[in-house]
């Protein structure tokens, strides 16, 4: 099965073939997310050499590790992002990705993402939003809807979910998008711009888990998640007219922000060759 | 030998911020310089007493030698971010204290399993939770030890004095580059912050160990193979080209995942064990003092262990034939020569600043007839050589009363 994946899908060359075929249930978005990822590269042609691809735990920390066939880091819960800034410092020419989950990186990881928008790193974060925990069963999220019905919420869910791009968007990330997994080329678009822009940014990227979420809340099939982010979906620029009222349970999707400030590493170069120099590196003839 | 390819650069540069000779310095800030010395590149810390003067050291020091200091948000994010920066080629290192630690075991665990060398500092503070936050103890023996979960082997060294904490650290960091494995160094907080002598050397003085490289192509393709039978798998760093998966997971020696095949979660936690149980000669050290005649044994370590060597001393001018025993690595333990001799004394103390920790693995090692007593002390103020001195006297007159009956 695997190898007949591998020679009909035109990115299957940027896919780790001994991983194949994918763990992701039938319907998932995961494999949207991936799609879209793959395109972004190849559109950018960007070396998968030039790439490390970094991930917590959970499904969507599954996407592109092991699937993606570059330098891949899955690393242990909530902690990809704090993992990744490691990598981008040692390596600041390569472009440094974190795909991971809403629980993952906006849960237990969710200071990390904050400080790490906060810093500006230049790292490229998709954040793969479906509302729930899947790998481990379907319960409760920072990003599960009010109202909605999961394995431990059994009844109703009581707590108001977490609106991540508009956190990291004033935590002073560079750029910040938000898409769903119906809107499959303002994605791919989105995510190259995310990692041409130097600096933190972020791609949410609302996806359908069938499974574990839709089918506790009225929706059994993908088509019929894909069909629910199609009708509530409203673009930023016409959000912005709406009330708070009129917005409510509403996904506002488009680009949050995009603008320039010093980037991290850079920065931390800079200051490293100004207190080197005063010390005598890089002046060899100085003893 | 700093930076593999950079070396002459740097040790000129090392020689013209450090010229050797004596220095007045804190131990925390003695771990620090060590790390320098050994190469240590990449730092990622958080604040916590008493371990703070290492980070601050590291901030101040590491830009002068183009190296990297970063101020996480966390203890979590901060052995996170130096196990990513290993991974680029970065001989790397975090410290902290008790409660710290706690929060880095699981990270730990992480680089324990995907063999990462890196050096935690764990400069121990009393405790249990924040207890005396400024004081110095001995109680995360076992933490070190058993901290994270799951079967794993582990490297702790732990140093003596100020001057000790530079030499140690710099094992520390060649341990861990030469068998891919975190070393931790416990220090502790009185050691960090006392202020003694100590001799910086010429940086051609200190011996420098590298982690081993895949040699080709086909090698890097085992990130956690044993391609060369020596258990350490030669390491492919990121950004090489060699597209490495590492994961926290159950994997294969190709380092994909399989957490559904015993076998091979088997043959993997058993090679990590059995890396330091064949290389165990190189990893242990400990010193000796008088104890070819001794009738009783001292065992201590850390910092406990100077004012042991003072109440030897002492009691030996007092007419009583007592050794001490001080091991410098931790774990694996260097309970086989504590079984030796042990065979020729007829007691066994432990001086340490805690309720009883090392004195269960000497426990361990021992035949029931010795009685091995814990000497302990809590309440963040150190040992002191009359109160050792004190057991060691007491415990010579119940072997008197002993051999007399």
């Amino acid at each position: 099965m695997a190898k007949e994946i591998y020679t009909k899908y035109k990115m299957a060359k940027y896919l780790r073939k001994e991983a194949l075929p994918t763990a992701l249930c039938p319907g998932c978005g995961g494999g949207t997310v991936l799609n879209a990822f793959a395109n972004a590269i190849d559109q950018l042609k960007i070396d998968p050499r030039d790439l490390v691809v970094v991930s917590g735990i959970g499904c969507s920390a599954w996407i592109a590790s092991p699937y993606f066939l570059a330098d891949t880091l899955h690393t242990t819960h909530g902690r990809a992002i704090a993992y990744a800034t490691g990598v981008k410092v040692g390596l600041p020419d390569k472009k440094v990705v974190v795909i991971s989950g809403d629980g993952d990186l906006a849960g237990i990881g969710g200071n990390h993402l904050l400080h790490a928008a906060r810093r500006n790193i230049d790292i490229t974060v998709i954040l793969v939003n479906n509302f729930i925990y899947g790998m481990t069963g379907g319960q409760v999220a920072p990003t599960t809807p009010f109202g909605a019905v999961t394995t431990t919420t059994p009844y109703r869910n009581v707590e108001h979910p977490l609106k991540i791009a508009e956190t990291v968007a004033s935590a002073g990330a560079s750029y910040v998008a938000r898409w769903t997994t119906f809107h499959v080329y303002q994605l791919i678009e989105s995510i190259k711009k995310a990692l041409t822009v130097k600096g933190f940014s972020l791609v949410e990227a609302i996806s359908q888990c069938p499974v574990q979420f839709g089918r506790r809340n009225r929706m059994k099939t993908p088509a019929e998640m894909l069909r629910w982010f199609q009708k509530n979906s409203v673009p930023i620029s016409k959000a912005k007219t709406l009330s708070p009222e009129e917005l409510e349970g509403k996904i506002i999707v488009g680009e949050l922000v995009n603008r320039e400030k010093p980037e991290f590493t850079e920065e931390l170069n800079f200051l490293i060759e100004e207190v080197a120099k005063q010390y005598g590196l890089g002046d060899k003839n100085a003893d | 030998m700093i930076f593999r390819g950079d070396e002459p650069e740097q040790i000129g540069l090392l020689k013209k911020l450090y010229p050797k000779g004596n220095y007045f310095m804190q131990g925390d800030e003695a771990i620090a310089y060590g790390a320098l010395f050994a190469g240590c590149r990449f730092y990622a810390g958080y604040p916590i007493t008493p371990a703070s003067e290492i980070a601050e050291t590291m901030a101040r020091e590491l830009p002068k030698v183009r190296g990297y200091y970063i101020q996480m948000e966390d203890e979590i994010a901060s052995i996170a971010a130096v196990i990513g920066a290993s991974w680029t080629g970065f001989k790397s290192m975090t410290a902290t204290s008790g409660p710290g630690f706690s929060l880095m075991q699981e990270n730990l665990g992480y680089a324990v399993f995907t063999e990462t060398p890196l050096v935690l500092v764990d400069v121990q503070r009393s405790g249990p939770s924040t207890g005396q936050a400024t004081k110095g103890a001995q109680g995360d023996f076992f933490q070190a030890r058993w901290g994270t979960h799951g079967d794993h082997p582990i490297i702790a060294i732990s140093p003596t004095s100020v001057e000790d904490s530079f030499w140690e650290t710099i094992r520390a960091f060649n341990l861990s580059e030469k068998f891919r494995i975190p070393v931790v160094l416990l220090a502790d907080g009185i050691i960090g912050h006392t202020r003694e002598q100590i001799r910086i050397p010429d940086p051609e003085e200190v011996e420098i160990v590298y982690r081993k490289l895949p040699a080709n192509e086909e090698e890097s393709k085992y990130p956690f193979g044993d391609v060369h039978g020596d258990l350490v798998p030669p390491m492919p760093l990121f950004g090489n080209g060699y597209f490495t998966h590492v994961t926290g997971s159950t994997h294969k020696e190709s380092g994909l995942r399989d957490v559904y095949t015993p076998e091979v979660h088997d043959r993997l936690v058993r090679r990590l064990h059995k890396k330091l149980e064949v290389h165990e000669s190189e990893i242990q050290k400990w010193e000796e003092y008088y104890t070819e005649d001794a009738d009783i044994l001292l065992v201590s370590w850390g910092v406990s262990a100077r004012p042991s060597l003072g109440a030897v001393i002492e009691a030996r001018k007092r007419g009583i034939k007592v050794g001490l025993f001080v091991p410098k690595t931790v774990h694996p333990f260097p309970g086989r020569r504590i079984r030796e001799l042990s065979k020729n004394v007829q007691t066994i103390l432990v001086p340490e600043m805690n309720l009883g920790q090392m004195v269960l693995e000497v426990q361990r090692f021992v035949r029931e007839e010795v009685p091995v007593i814990g000497v302990n002390k809590i309440g963040g103020v150190p040992l002191t050589m009359e109160e050792i001195l004190k057991e060691i006297e007491s415990s010579a007159e119940r072997s008197r009363h002993r051999s007399a009956d």
